[in-house]
């Protein structure tokens, strides 16, 4: 069975440049708004993710609440999220859809139902940000059956030796959180620690692939860009709120940034 | 499933940190594991350290108020003229509620962890105004997260906050309630667990935070036993203790000496938040259609929708606007150990009116739930059953939403 993740990474890395990967919500500001959003921006970002937005979530900043809130308002259920998966999927199959939210959602939808739709509309991965290491085990296993790649987050306040237990357990993707901090707050150490840290998992087991998170922009991007792989979100939500706010075209305006942000590490 | 009599209920769950299986847990972003553990350790450490132990019971008793009274409600037991009503008046306490326990061993805790910074949540404002009280009197810099909603009708403990030196940080997310008080306080740990250290305002959140207020809280029933021994010369053959749940906090306190009782002699009620009774949103998960889910680190009953998006509840006592409910009565309501109810807002206000106008007695909106179901129920009681009614907190900040319910001599006759 092909891996597109493993396929993404090799393919970023012939091109000697860190892998990209964008966050957005979907229903962002509506279901269709978001697909084009997600359709355009995967000209340029080698991996997406999509948020499945919730009401209460403990690990989020200002700019994806506002953008989850905004979905929510507008109806989303999850459901219309695999939906939009589905539609991505129908002529961009080769780019690496991964779905990240709070575990409530998956649990109401019921984890083998969540998991058994994730694959019929083609998610490649899932994150889920409150199911830590080790009581996600089950249900990474459950997703290991089905080529779906669970994604272990690691962060700065994690211990080496936990580190090393999360890295045995992980499928074909890390991820690491560079700071303390909520998801679109500043950078705040600096390149050269979160890369001291990345190394340290890097050394633990090299053919990994380990992608760096939280607080990227495209000021910060270039100089990270010694990971395997970079995620930016936040910025990519305030942008869309920020064009909903003058009214001008989010689609355009954030594949503007995606762009900018490819150049960046390219 | 079955709840084990030697044990503590706060510790009768599993390495996941889950009661019967199915309830609390650990259900936090990677960054808090480490600071959970280090907290978890602590508190293993300290619960079992003599001169720990010796230093809380000082300050329970020369600083909080140990024990608070246990009084006979002869007036209005006179008044509904069926089982003799008590109550554990809890608001004696330092600050004027059950919160101050809970917000006492936090700052104690934190100074020992050697932490300069303490934040926590707050509905009612007696969480935030007791951890402002303990951060004052143990030298900690704090920060309260609150709901706009609740700043505005929860003045009185607002001031409170704010003289202690604490920073108000006013939420404005979601319904502006506990729910998302507590949202944002977690958040905010998440970026500075390194220097800060977070008290969850109550019986909720991940496993170690519900294990700490429920220790914390057991003061109350372990004055209680104590006092009703000396008042009965035992355990009296029929009694029941009602509690108003939010969080739960004062009730587990309450209830914790007597859980290994049976049932048909220590009966335990826990009364949630029906709201406005013409309301739908009751913040009632225990009573009401609600079903199993993950809130802020913790499997339990929580009101929500079908895909699992967290209610907005609606009730005029803010310390009970909260559409989840601890693990721990998650646990005893499946065993059948507790019985819950709700009563509505209308419910509250005319119990406060009763208990006001017999006794010299005033409880804040919250226990006014508790004593409107035990006044009700007590009716029909024998003169031998005794009905305690857990007074869990003072009605100074509900002044303006009394006034404006009651009228301005809503109480003249206190
Ligand atoms: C006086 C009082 N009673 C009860 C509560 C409800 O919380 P818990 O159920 O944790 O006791 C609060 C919460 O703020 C309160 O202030």
């Amino acid at each position: 069975m092909i891996n597109y993740i493993n396929l993404a990474f090799k393919k970023s890395k012939k091109e000697k440049r860190p892998l990209l990967l964008t966050y957005t919500v979907a229903g962002d500001s509506t279901k269709q708004k978001s697909l084009e959003i997600l359709r355009s921006i995967s000209k340029y970002a080698d991996i997406c993710e999509l948020g499945f937005p919730h009401n209460t979530p403990i690990a989020d900043g200002g700019q994806i609440q506002t953008s989850a809130y905004r979905a929510i308002k507008n109806g989303i259920k999850t459901s219309d999220v695999f939906k939009i998966v589905k539609d991505f999927k129908k002529d961009k199959f080769s780019t690496p859809i991964i779905l990240m939210g709070y575990y409530n959602l998956i649990y109401q939808f019921g984890e083998n139902n969540f998991l058994n739709e994730c694959k019929k509309s083609g998610v490649n991965g899932i994150i889920v940000v409150d199911l830590p290491w080790p009581e996600n085990k089950k249900f990474a296993l459950k997703c290991k059956r089905r080529n779906i790649c669970f994604v272990q987050l690691i962060s700065p306040t994690t211990s080496y030796d936990r580190a090393k237990k999360i890295i045995k357990d992980s499928h074909d993707m890390i991820y690491y959180i560079s700071m303390l901090s909520t998801t679109g707050a500043k950078l705040k150490v600096s390149p050269s620690e979160i890369y001291k840290n990345y190394s340290k998992l890097k050394n633990i087991n090299p053919k990994k692939n380990y992608v760096v998170g939280f607080g990227i922009t495209e000021k910060s991007i270039k100089k990270l860009n010694f990971a395997d792989g970079l995620v930016v979100g936040s910025a990519i939500c305030k942008e869309i709120t920020k064009s909903l706010k003058y009214r001008q075209n989010a689609v355009t305006n954030v594949s503007r940034i995606v762009m900018n942000l490819k150049k960046l590490i390219s | 499933m079955k709840l084990k009599k030697r044990k503590l209920l706060i510790d009768q769950h599993d390495k996941y940190g889950m009661w019967g299986g199915k309830f609390g847990g650990n259900f936090v972003p990677e960054t808090l594991k480490k600071p959970i553990y280090d907290l978890e350790i602590l508190f293993s450490k300290l619960r079992n350290n003599q001169k720990f132990l010796a230093e809380r019971d000082k300050y329970f008793k020369d600083w909080v108020g140990a024990p608070t009274r246990f009084i006979k409600l002869n007036n209005l037991s006179n008044h509904i003229g069926g089982a003799q009503i008590w109550s554990k008046v809890v608001s004696d306490a330092n600050g004027g509620a059950h919160k101050i326990y809970n917000a006492s061993v936090h700052c104690l805790l934190a100074k020992e962890a050697g932490k300069k910074f303490i934040v926590g949540d707050t509905g009612a404002g007696y969480a935030g105004k007791m951890l402002s009280m303990a951060a004052k009197k143990f030298g900690l810099k704090c920060k309260i997260f609150m709901g706009a909603k609740d700043i505005k009708r929860q003045r009185p403990n607002v001031v409170a906050i704010k003289k202690n030196g604490a920073e108000v940080i006013p939420v404005y997310t979601g319904s502006q309630t506990l729910v998302d008080a507590v949202s944002e306080c977690m958040r905010y740990w998440v970026a500075n667990c390194d220097t800060t250290a977070m008290c969850v305002g109550s019986t909720v959140g991940p496993n170690i935070f519900v294990k700490i207020c429920g220790w914390s809280t057991s003061q109350i029933s372990r004055e209680l036993i104590v006092q009703i021994k000396d008042k009965f010369g035992s355990i009296p053959k029929r009694l029941k203790l009602y509690n108003c749940v939010g969080g739960g906090s004062s009730s587990y306190g309450f209830w914790s000496e007597f859980i290994r009782y049976d049932k048909r002699q220590v009966e335990l009620i826990g009364v949630e938040a029906g709201g406005p009774i013409k309301s739908k949103k009751h913040a009632a998960p225990l009573t009401y259609d609600s079903k199993i889910g993950v809130l802020h680190g913790a499997m339990q009953y929580v009101n929500q929708d079908k895909i699992g998006q967290i209610d907005e509840t609606e009730s005029i006592s803010a310390g009970l606007d909260y559409p989840g409910v601890s693990p721990l009565h998650c646990f005893l309501k499946d065993l059948k150990r507790a019985r819950y109810t709700a009563a509505s807002d209308e419910q509250a206000l005319n119990a406060y009116k009763l208990v006001t106008k017999f006794e010299n007695l005033r409880p804040s909106l919250e226990p006014s739930h508790a004593f409107a179901v035990a006044l009700n129920e007590a009716k029909g009681l024998s003169k031998n059953t005794i009905v305690v009614v857990n007074s869990c907190g003072d009605a100074i900040k509900d002044k303006n939403i009394l006034k404006a319910r009651l009228g301005k001599n809503y109480d003249k006759l206190y």
